[in-house]
C-alpha cells in the first residue's frame, strides 16, 4: 500500500509469506546433515535456520517464505535434502 | 484469402513492420513494449526481414541510431514506452528538426514515480510538442494497420516528419485477438520505396544537423509547421487508399460512432473506445441519445472534423488517460480550443480515467455519462474529475 | 459471451492456458479475447488471466468481473484469493485439486467441479504445469471449445514431443470430465 507518493511501510517482505508458491517443499535428513552451511548460502530467499539437532548445529528451512526450487537440494554436499511434492 | 489469425498486439505490430521492410530497426526492450522488438528480432533471424537489426544499448540510443540511418535514406523503425521515451525525448526533436520520416511505436505506460509498468498515456502526452505525428490505436487490428499507414504519411514528400504509432500498453501489447495481416506484394503496391530527396550521400555529400542560426530557425520551424498541416490535408486521402487497397473499413483522423442525434458524445482515444462503444450500445438499449468520437490522430489534431461532428450535441465528455499537472487532461485542452471556434459551444467535462492501468469497467462510462447529462442540468461544479478514485466510491 | 478468468501462479501458464483458449475458441470459428491481469510477474505469485468468447468481435477492453467459467489452477489460492468472486449464477469453476467438490469450502452458487490436474500434469509431463489439463477439463465440462482445436494449438505452440504430451494430457482431463 503505497500512501504517499513513492513510500512505503519498511519491511514488507517478511510479512508477504511466499511459501504457498511451492510445488515441491524439501525434506531434511537430521541425522545426514553435517550444518556446512551450503544450503544458507545458496538460498535464495534466504530461508535457511540455524538450529541444533542432538548437540549439533544444522540448517532446517522456514517453510514459510520458502518457494520449493530445490537448490539447497542440489547443492547439499552429503545429499541430505530430498524434493518431495507438497500435497495441496 | 486474407490471413487472420489470433496474436498478441505486439506481433501484429512486429508483422506490420515485416511487410513495410525498414531497411534498420534499432531496439532497445522496456516493458510493455519489448515483444515488439522481440518478435522482429525472431524475423531478422528467420529471414523473413532483410533489416539490419541494431541492439543499442539505451533508448536515447535507440533515437540516435533511428536519426543516423533515416539521415542516410534509410527506411527506419524503432519502439519505446514511458521513461523510455523520455530518455529519448532530447533527439525525438532532432528527428523532426532534421524531417526525418522515422516510424516508432509507443506501448503506452504511465510515468513514475512511483513506479508503474502499467498503462496510461503521460509518455507519449509528454511528447507532444516534440513534432512527430501521433496516432492512437483503439486495437490490435489498428496498431497494425497505422503502422503501414504512418510510414505513407511519413514519407509523404510534403510531409517528411516522425510518425509515433501508439498502442495501449499490455491492454493492446499483451492482449491476444484475431488480427489480418496484409499480404506482401499489397503492402509494396501501397507504400513506395523510400527514396528522401535529401539523405547523406557519399556522391552528393550535404551537411545534416547544422546549426540554425536567428536568420533563418523560424523559417525553417515555420516549415516544419507547414509540413504537420500538410499531413492532416493528406491523412484522409491515405487512409482511403488504404481502405480500398486492404478492404478494411477506414475513418479519417476522427471515427464517430452514432453520433447522429447524440446529446452527449463522449470523446478520447485509444483502447478504451472498444470498451465506450459497448457502453454507448447499452445506454442506446435504455433509449439514452449517446454516441462517442474517437480521435485517430493526436497529431496533427483534426480540429475542423470535430467541429462539424460536434455542432448539435449539448455535452461533451472528454476522457482523459492523462493529466497535465496545473491545468487539465491533455485531450480536453485541446479540444477547448478546438471547440472555441466553433458557432456552438457545448458543455464540456473532463474525466481523468485508468492512470497507471487502474481498469476501466463498462460501468464507470456509464457514470460518466451520467454525470455529463446531471451537469447539463446544473451548474457544473467541477470541470476536472477523477474517475473512480477510492475516496469517492 | 463467454467470460473466463484464470488463477494460477507465476510459472504455471495461466497466461498461455488463456492465449490457447482464444486462439482454440478461434479456429472454432467463433471471435476470442486473451489477456493477462498484468501484474508483476514471478515465479509462484498468484497471477490472473482472462478470455473472451463470442459470436461476434469483442470490443471490451475491461477486466472481467462477472466471470461465466472460472479456472482455479492452483488450489492453495484459495484461502488467500476470492476465486468465486462474481461468478453468474449458472456458472461453472474448475478446480485443480485432489479433493472433491463438497471438500472444498467455497461458497457459490456455481457448479463446482474438480480434477487433479497436477498429478495428471506429472504423470505424463513429468512437470507439475497443469494448464493444458484445465483446458482439456473446460474443453469436456463445458463444450464451448473443442478439444480438436485445443490439441491443434497447443501442437502449433509446442512442436514436436512437449506438443504431443500436452494433447495427450488434454484427451486424459477430457475423459475424465466424462467418467
Amino acid at each position: 500500500m503505497v500512501d504517499f507518493a513513492g513510500k512505503a511501510e519498511p519491511g514488507t517482505t517478511k510479512k508477504y509469506k511466499t511459501g504457498t508458491w511451492r510445488t515441491y517443499k524439501p525434506i531434511l535428513d537430521k541425522e545426514a546433515c553435517i550444518g556446512c552451511e551450503k544450503c544458507w548460502e545458496y538460498c535464495p530467499d534466504s530461508c535457511k535456520i540455524e538450529t541444533e539437532y542432538d548437540g549439533d548445529i544444522i540448517f532446517d528451512t522456514d517453510l514459510d517464505y520458502c518457494k520449493g526450487c530445490g537448490i539447497c537440494a542440489e547443492e547439499c554436499p552429503v545429499e541430505a535434502i530430498e524434493m518431495e511434492l507438497d500435497e495441496k | 484469402m486474407v490471413e487472420r489469425r489470433v496474436m498478441e498486439g505486439s506481433h501484429a505490430v512486429a508483422h506490420a513492420v515485416r511487410l513495410c521492410a525498414p531497411d534498420v530497426v534499432s531496439a532497445y526492450p522496456i516493458t510493455p513494449q519489448t515483444h515488439i522488438v522481440e518478435k522482429i528480432s525472431q524475423f531478422v533471424a528467420d529471414g523473413d526481414l532483410k533489416s539490419e537489426y541494431m541492439r543499442v544499448e539505451s533508448e536515447f540510443s535507440a533515437m540516435s541510431a533511428s536519426v543516423g540511418s533515416s539521415a542516410a535514406g534509410a527506411r527506419t523503425f524503432t519502439a519505446t514506452a514511458s521513461q523510455g521515451l523520455m530518455l529519448m525525448s532530447e533527439v525525438l526533436y532532432n528527428a523532426s528538426g532534421l524531417r526525418l520520416p522515422i516510424v516508432m511505436s509507443v506501448a503506452n505506460r504511465a510515468m513514475g514515480a512511483p513506479i508503474n509498468i502499467w498503462n496510461d498515456h503521460s509518455d507519449s502526452m509528454g511528447v507532444r510538442d516534440a513534432g512527430w505525428i501521433q496516432l492512437y490505436a483503439e486495437d490490435n487490428q489498428e496498431a497494425l494497420d497505422m503502422t503501414i499507414q504512418a510510414y505513407k504519411i511519413a514519407e509523404n514528400q510534403d510531409v517528411m516528419l516522425p510518425a509515433m504509432v501508439c498502442m495501449d500498453g499490455f491492454i493492446l501489447t499483451h492482449t491476444y485477438e484475431p488480427v489480418s495481416i496484409p499480404k506482401k506484394e499489397e503492402v509494396q503496391e501501397f507504400l513506395p520505396e523510400f527514396d528522401p530527396e535529401v539523405k547523406l550521400d557519399p556522391q552528393n555529400p550535404v551537411t545534416l544537423g547544422t546549426v540554425g542560426f536567428p536568420s533563418d530557425y523560424m523559417e525553417i520551424r515555420h516549415e516544419q509547421y507547414q509540413a504537420m498541416e500538410n499531413a492532416r490535408d493528406i491523412m484522409p486521402d491515405i487512409f482511403k487508399e488504404f481502405e480500398e487497397k486492404f478492404g478494411r473499413k477506414q475513418h479519417s483522423l476522427i471515427e464517430e460512432y452514432k453520433t447522429e442525434d447524440a446529446e452527449i458524445i463522449i470523446v478520447s482515444l485509444g483502447s478504451i473506445m472498444g470498451t465506450i462503444k459497448e457502453a454507448v450500445d447499452e445506454l442506446r438499449e435504455d433509449g439514452k441519445q449517446v454516441g462517442a468520437i474517437k480521435i485517430k490522430a493526436f497529431r496533427p489534431f483534426p480540429d475542423q472534423e470535430l467541429r462539424d461532428a460536434l455542432q448539435n450535441t449539448k455535452a461533451v465528455a472528454v476522457l482523459d488517460k492523462n493529466i497535465t499537472l496545473g491545468k487539465k487532461g491533455a485531450l480536453y485542452t485541446e479540444m477547448k480550443d478546438t471547440l472555441y471556434q466553433a458557432e456552438t459551444q457545448p458543455q464540456m467535462t473532463n474525466y481523468i480515467i485508468g492512470l497507471g492501468g487502474r481498469d476501466i469497467p463498462r460501468q464507470s462510462i456509464k457514470n460518466i455519462v451520467k454525470q455529463t447529462k446531471e451537469n447539463l442540468n446544473s451548474p457544473q461544479t467541477r470541470e476536472v474529475r477523477f474517475v473512480d478514485l477510492k475516496e469517492e466510491k | 459471451m463467454k467470460e473466463i478468468r484464470i488463477h494460477g501462479r507465476g510459472g504455471q501458464g495461466s497466461v498461455t492456458a488463456a492465449e490457447l483458449l482464444s486462439e482454440s475458441a478461434f479456429e472454432d470459428g467463433l471471435e476470442a479475447q486473451a489477456f493477462p491481469a498484468f501484474g508483476v510477474e514471478r515465479r509462484g505469485a498468484p497471477v490472473k488471466a482472462f478470455a473472451r468468447i463470442d459470436d461476434e468481435p469483442i470490443r471490451i477492453r475491461s477486466q472481467i468481473y462477472e466471470p461465466s467459467h472460472v479456472i482455479v489452477q492452483d488450489p492453495t489460492l484459495i484461502g488467500t484469493i476470492d476465486v468465486t468472486k462474481g461468478i453468474l449464477d449458472g456458472g461453472m469453476i474448475i478446480i485443480n485439486t485432489s479433493r472433491n467438490p463438497d471438500q472444498l469450502d467455497l461458497n457459490t452458487q456455481a457448479e463446482v467441479v474438480t480434477i487433479d490436474a497436477t498429478k495428471l500434469a506429472l504423470d505424463i509431463l513429468g512437470k507439475p504445469i497443469m494448464n493444458t489439463a484445465l483446458l482439456g477439463a473446460f474443453s469436456g465440462a463445458t463444450g464451448i471449445v473443442s478439444i480438436e482445436a485445443m490439441k491443434n494449438r497447443v501442437k502449433a505452440r509446442f512442436p514436436g514431443e512437449i506438443g504431443e504430451k500436452n494433447a495427450l494430457v488434454m484427451d486424459k482431463a477430457k475423459e475424465k470430465m466424462e467418467e
